[in-house]
């Protein structure tokens, strides 16, 4: 589904990832751990072709193909979707009309699915203008549930969120993975795939995730079993992942 | 009092003198419109053309949803139609023949001698419309009114009164434009307006002009206790040079006076608009709100409010989008407190769409052009209602125009 290969990125000239190899399969639920400051948003930036994230040298291939250099709307129709820590405001623009543009009126049923969010109250809001933490994260789930991707790039979905929310954003999640994009196959466990950046792993409560990759400043540590990654790092931090590398070095 | 002579020999004087602000136009350069016109019976019995041109203005030639229309062509009044018997509508001269009081309305909030434009009207003896809602009448739908250059290279000088007496509620659209094919005017336009004691006006003015049209509106806006009035300009096609600097006097306490100003800038056009409040009375309130586009030409955004009673409260916000080189947006905020414990506040933000909104939008599915429309719909949008769905939808045409430009 996703390849990254060799990618190192810059923001102002400074080095954020550096010669970065990862891959997402077709269907599974990869996960991103690292400490703050790592480059694990500036990946899923990249990823999506946002301004500001300069490709030195690398590649990322998406199903198959070169899409390191396309537009952010041309990766957005090739399947990518991401959901950022700190999305802007839009004043004036209603969250209603948005999220009808980006279904692009495909049977996308707006109504049922702002009430399972319990968005409905704020469709008639301007998007993510004084919106809090929870409010955040469930308007990006519903435009993303328009939208359909198969690739859910997703930056700490838990975060700023309480734990009554945590459970919607959750299951929303799972479910969203679980259902069919324009790039479901059937014979794979989940119908889409995704990048989960998580700091506590409460998000892992409710998805079931495939692989994981540990990200130090800017480097891929390692890759495995995650549930495992998860407990290593919460029994001794991050500093062990670094020391690791450095003994296979 | 000042008698008809001494007025006369004031604008005489003052017939040379220079606006303070704006291109100072030789009025020479321009003949004045004509004082008769063709009278139209009804406005659906106008060309396609000229229906047209009152619509992109949010005048409707069906006049169902509306209690009043007139049309005024030139310097004349073209049609006149009253379907709301509770309210008066009709031409200013005829008024003052009608209402001997009504001289007491007339050149007492704008000064004849303000500038050459005002002199001129007045030695023109213009025309225009004469609005009254009878105390405590509230009219449910609105009055329209339209004012257009029907021939190059004339001057326009139109003249209204609008007065909304106690209690009483009325809701006003009025258009200003010029006829296909018309590209090199000249439209001077007074108006005086006076809400009085717990009155209610919502003013929607809609300007379209052409390239080489200037344009120097004159309005004073008076409010007496608890009165209300909401003003809403909007113009978003090419003009060659608007100036204007409507001012709401809070006279009466509890008085609230709010501008919305939406404009667009295109190549060569030059807009310097303003709104400005004083606040006479204590207790009053207003709120000044511009949000401007240039595409290539020149704004300027002012605002001034002058506090001069205490427990007042203001707000003005100018908010400008520069699209292009070669535009330049120019806010102007003043405030002006002479007494305690009042509160004005302003806000300005000049400068281009934040690069992290458009992307978002794209990330989303949309292309750059969509998404840069629909941020500067939503930055335009002030929440002005009532406009009829044949003008928002030229309005959206226009706004996915500039998205499509500014690309």
């Amino acid at each position: 589904m996703l390849e990254i290969k060799d990618l190192t990125v810059e923001i102002g000239g400074r080095k954020i990832l550096n010669k970065v190899n990862l891959k997402v399969e077709q269907g599974s639920t990869t996960v991103l751990f690292g400490p703050n400051g790592a480059g694990k948003s500036a990946l899923l930036m990249t990823l999506m072709g946002f301004s500001g994230y300069d490709i030195v040298s690398g590649q990322i291939l998406f199903k198959g193909v070169d899409i390191t250099h396309l537009s952010v709307n041309e990766r957005a129709e090739r399947g990518l979707g991401i959901m950022t820590q700190r999305p802007p405001n839009l004043t004036g623009v209603k969250l209603k009309d948005l999220v009808k543009v980006i279904s692009n009126d495909h049977s996308f049923d707006t109504d049922a699915a702002s009430k399972k969010l319990d968005m409905e109250r704020f469709m008639d809001r301007d998007v993510n203008v004084g919106f809090s933490g929870g409010e955040i994260k469930r308007s990006e789930l519903l435009q993303l549930s328009a939208q359909n991707p198969c690739l859910y790039l997703l930056d700490e979905p838990e975060s700023g969120v309480d734990l009554v929310s945590i459970e919607e954003i959750g299951t929303t999640i799972d479910e969203l993975l679980s259902s069919r994009s324009k790039c479901s196959v059937d014979h794979y466990k989940r119908g889409n795939s995704a990048l989960i950046i998580t700091h506590t792993g409460q998000v892992l409560d409710y998805v079931e995730p495939d692989v994981g990759y540990i990200l130090c400043n800017g480097v891929v540590m390692c890759r495995g079993n995650p549930r495992e990654m998860l407990k290593e790092i919460k029994a001794h931090g991050y500093q062990e992942c670094i020391k690791c590398k450095q003994a296979t070095l | 009092m000042q008698t008809g002579n001494s007025l006369k020999e004031k604008a005489e004087k003052a017939i040379e003198k220079s606006a303070m602000y704006g291109e100072d136009f030789d009025l020479n350069e321009f003949e004045v419109a004509a004082k008769e016109v063709p009278q139209t019976e009804d406005l659906e019995d106008l060309d396609d053309d000229f229906k047209q041109t009152l619509l992109n203005v949010g005048v409707l030639t069906d006049d169902k949803e509306r209690s009043g229309s007139f049309l005024m062509l030139d310097n004349a009044v073209s049609h006149s139609s009253l379907k709301d018997p509770n309210i008066e509508l009709m031409s200013l001269h005829e008024a003052m023949e009608k209402h001997d009081w009504l001289k007491d309305y007339s050149w007492k909030l704008v000064s004849v001698d303000a500038d050459k434009y005002t002199a001129k009207s007045y030695l023109e003896d213009a025309n225009g419309y004469f609005i009254r809602a009878p105390a405590g009448q509230k009219s449910s739908m609105p009055v329209q009114t339209c004012l257009v250059m029907g021939h190059k290279d004339v001057a326009q000088t139109v003249h209204n009164i609008l007065i909304v007496e106690e209690d009483a509620k009325l809701d006003v659209i009025t258009g200003c434009t010029t006829k296909k094919g018309v590209e090199r005017a000249m439209h001077l336009g007074i108006s005086e307006i006076y809400v009085k004691k717990g009155g209610v006006l919502n003013f929607t003015m809609i300007h379209n002009w052409a390239d080489d049209v200037g344009v120097r509106p004159r309005t004073v806006i008076h409010l007496e206790e608890g009165a209300s009035f909401v003003n809403n300009y909007i113009l978003l096609k090419p003009v060659r040079s608007i100036q204007s600097y409507p001012t709401a006097i809070l006279d009466g306490e509890g008085a609230f006076a709010r501008f919305h100003t939406i404009a667009v800038a295109h190549p060569g056009s030059e807009l310097d608009l303003g709104s400005r409040v004083l606040f006479n009375a204590p207790n009053t309130k207003a709120e000044l709100i511009s949000r401007t586009i240039t595409t290539g030409g020149k704004v300027i955004a002012r605002g001034e409010m002058v506090a001069n009673e205490p427990h007042c409260k203001g707000h003005l916000e100018c908010h400008g989008l520069v699209l292009k080189d070669g535009g330049t947006q120019l806010a102007i905020p003043v405030l002006e407190a002479n007494v305690a414990d009042v509160e004005l506040t302003h806000e300005a933000a000049v400068g281009r769409i934040a690069r992290e909104q458009v992307e978002y939008l794209m990330a989303r599915g949309l292309s750059e052009e969509d998404a840069v429309g629909m941020i500067v719909r939503g930055f335009l949008d002030v929440g002005i209602t009532g406009l009829p769905e044949e003008l928002a939808k030229d309005i959206d045409d226009t706004i996915a125009q500039i998205g499509k430009d500014a690309v």
